[in-house]
């Protein structure tokens, strides 16, 4: 789906979401209230100016109080890779709006961040991941690191990489791959009206972090919340 | 691999290996390890990469005592597979930060040294950035604070760069790195006319200790040395922020500010030199101390909300 069909099948009485330099901000009538949307559009990279405007727009929302939940739609490249952005500090520029999303969760906002497009690496950290609920519509691109670049760095062919991929999908990129790592909770049904299905992805979070429980349940992460949880008894908790 | 150092207050921080950092941050004798190479918790995937593991997948988190108070901590070793993160090593982080929840210690410490992602397992090392990140907001609320500790061999890189970004408080030395996008990945991406990698000069002074210290990014400046990371992290865990609306109001404040003055700069020197050093050439070679007393004549560094 692109923007605009979300927007419409979430919003269908109209909203003020709008798209600059590939920065999303607005809102809709949700529930009764508002809902908030942030995000990237067009596979834009993000870099420290629009890492900079999507926190200023979480912290607004944050600021009005009154529970607002935050939408973070999200089809982007990967962080923007220069010279400046780095020299200017561009990791706690993307720390700080992860961090804002995490307030804003802790503060009664519920945050859902869904994935419609490309996303990769410290863009996908900043945006989507840092939300409590994370869905995907289905052709989304999730990825770390696409396959050539990673049989760059691991000089393993890349035939032998695309047949790993195939039952492997802890490495490989994409948006099934990301589910069953459990870093993606669900996935929506495009044919269906997007508002309710928002709606119980949102009623049903959970307080705690679930991403490495439903990594084992689903296959992809298979030790992860059994190394978390042994760290926690050998500290005398659990 | 050395595991204990003759003479910490020496010692090379960037030399030593997780397990040596650790022994001689601590009070001595005081350290428990949670999960420890004995229990060979290797990881999963790398065979199918033909690929050697190690016993501790290259994290040891633990406990121990810092100057006669209980503190968690996390150490990553460098030397395997470039510290980075894959879902081993990152779930140790995740479960310490969730026993930190609950145990209330004086303080986190993560002793960061890392190239980021393990691209062999890369959605599971990205997803458990993402679960460190949360786990650090949610114990920083709690008022525990979270000090990192940047100096060894791999920096803090990729997500690495981005868990820092998230913790209380961070103390760097001249090597120490943080970024993102690291020098090679801008090169291949880009060009070598937008990053020369292989211009070390250019790499400290775009991403080391001294540009993160000068412009805001780090709290501390630290020699590289175990005893000067010790003395550091101690001052640090005194002077963590809370996590909270007014705290993220001001660095969002900071980093606004910082793009307005520098967002039109190239090179670090430029900016170095807006902050009112008078000769930014000579930053990389000054001393420690020298660095100090240069900061403490300059106002920009210590607003420091993040």
């Amino acid at each position: 789906m692109t923007l605009a069909e979300i927007l419409d099948s979430l919003f269908p009485d109209g909203h003020t979401v709008a798209v600059a330099d590939g920065i999303v901000s607005g809102d809709g009538p949700f529930r009764g209230g508002r809902l908030a949307v942030i995000g990237v559009d067009g596979g834009t990279p993000l870099g420290i100016e629009g890492a900079c405007r999507l926190s200023g727009l979480v912290l607004d929302v944050v600021r009005r109080g009154g529970g607002t939940p935050i939408l973070v739609a999200v089809d982007s490249g990967s962080q923007r890779m220069s010279r400046r952005d780095e020299l200017l500090g561009l990791n706690e520029y993307l720390a700080h709006l992860a961090k804002t999303l995490l307030l804003a969760d802790a503060q009664g906002h519920a945050t859902i961040g869904l994935v419609y497009g490309h996303s990769a690496a410290g863009a996908f950290i900043a945006t989507a991941l840092a939300t409590r609920v994370l869905a995907g519509l289905p052709g989304a691109n999730p990825t770390v690191m696409d396959l050539p670049s990673v049989a760059r760095v691991t000089k393993l062919p890349l035939d032998r990489l695309e047949a790993m991929a195939k039952d492997t999908p802890v490495f490989a990129p994409g948006l099934d791959n990301m589910v069953q790592t459990g870093a993606v909770h669900a996935v929506l049904d495009p044919g269906q009206p997007l508002a309710p299905q928002i709606a119980a992805l949102m009623d049903d979070r959970s307080d705690a972090d679930i991403r490495d429980r439903l990594g084992a349940e689903r296959g992809g992460r298979p030790v992860a919340g059994d190394i978390a949880d042994r760290v926690m008894r050998e500290a005398g908790l659990g | 691999m050395i595991d204990r150092l003759a003479d910490p207050t020496s010692a090379s921080w960037y030399e030593a290996s997780a397990r040596a950092r650790i022994d001689g941050l601590l009070d001595a004798g005081g350290f428990r390890e949670f999960v420890g190479p004995e229990q060979r918790r290797m990881s999963p995937h790398l065979p199918l990469f033909d690929l050697p593991r190690a016993f501790d997948d290259g994290m040891v988190v633990g406990e121990g005592i810092l100057d006669g108070r209980p503190v968690l901590v996390a150490a990553q070793e460098g030397r395997f597979m470039g510290g980075a993160f894959g879902e081993v090593h990152g779930a140790k982080l995740v479960g310490l930060l969730r026993a930190a929840r609950q145990r209330k210690p004086a303080a986190v410490l993560i002793l960061f040294d890392t190239g980021g992602v393990r691209l062999q397992e890369a959605n599971a090392g990205e997803t458990a950035i993402a679960e460190v990140m949360r786990a650090i907001a949610e114990v920083r609320a709690l008022g525990v604070p979270v000090i990192g500790l940047i100096g060894g061999r791999a920096g803090a890189y990729g997500g690495g760069g981005l868990i820092a970004g998230t913790c209380s408080r961070l103390a760097v030395s001249e090597s120490g790195r943080i970024s993102v996008s690291g020098p090679e990945v801008i090169e291949t991406n880009r060009g070598a006319e937008e990053f020369d990698s292989r211009d070390r000069a250019l790499v400290w002074r775009t991403m080391g200790g001294k540009h993160r210290r000068l412009t805001g990014g780090a709290d501390a400046f630290a020699d590289d040395t175990v005893a000067a990371f010790r003395a550091a992290a101690l001052n640090l865990i005194g002077r963590a922020p809370a996590f909270d609306l007014a705290t993220l109001e001001a660095e969002q404040a900071r980093l606004e500010q910082r793009l307005a003055r520098f967002g039109d700069c190239r090179e670090a020197t430029e900016i170095w030199s807006r902050l009112g050093v008078n000769d930014p050439a000579a930053v990389p070679a000054t001393t420690a101390s020298a660095f100090d007393a240069l900061l403490s004549g300059l106002g920009e560094t210590t607003h420091d909300a993040r």
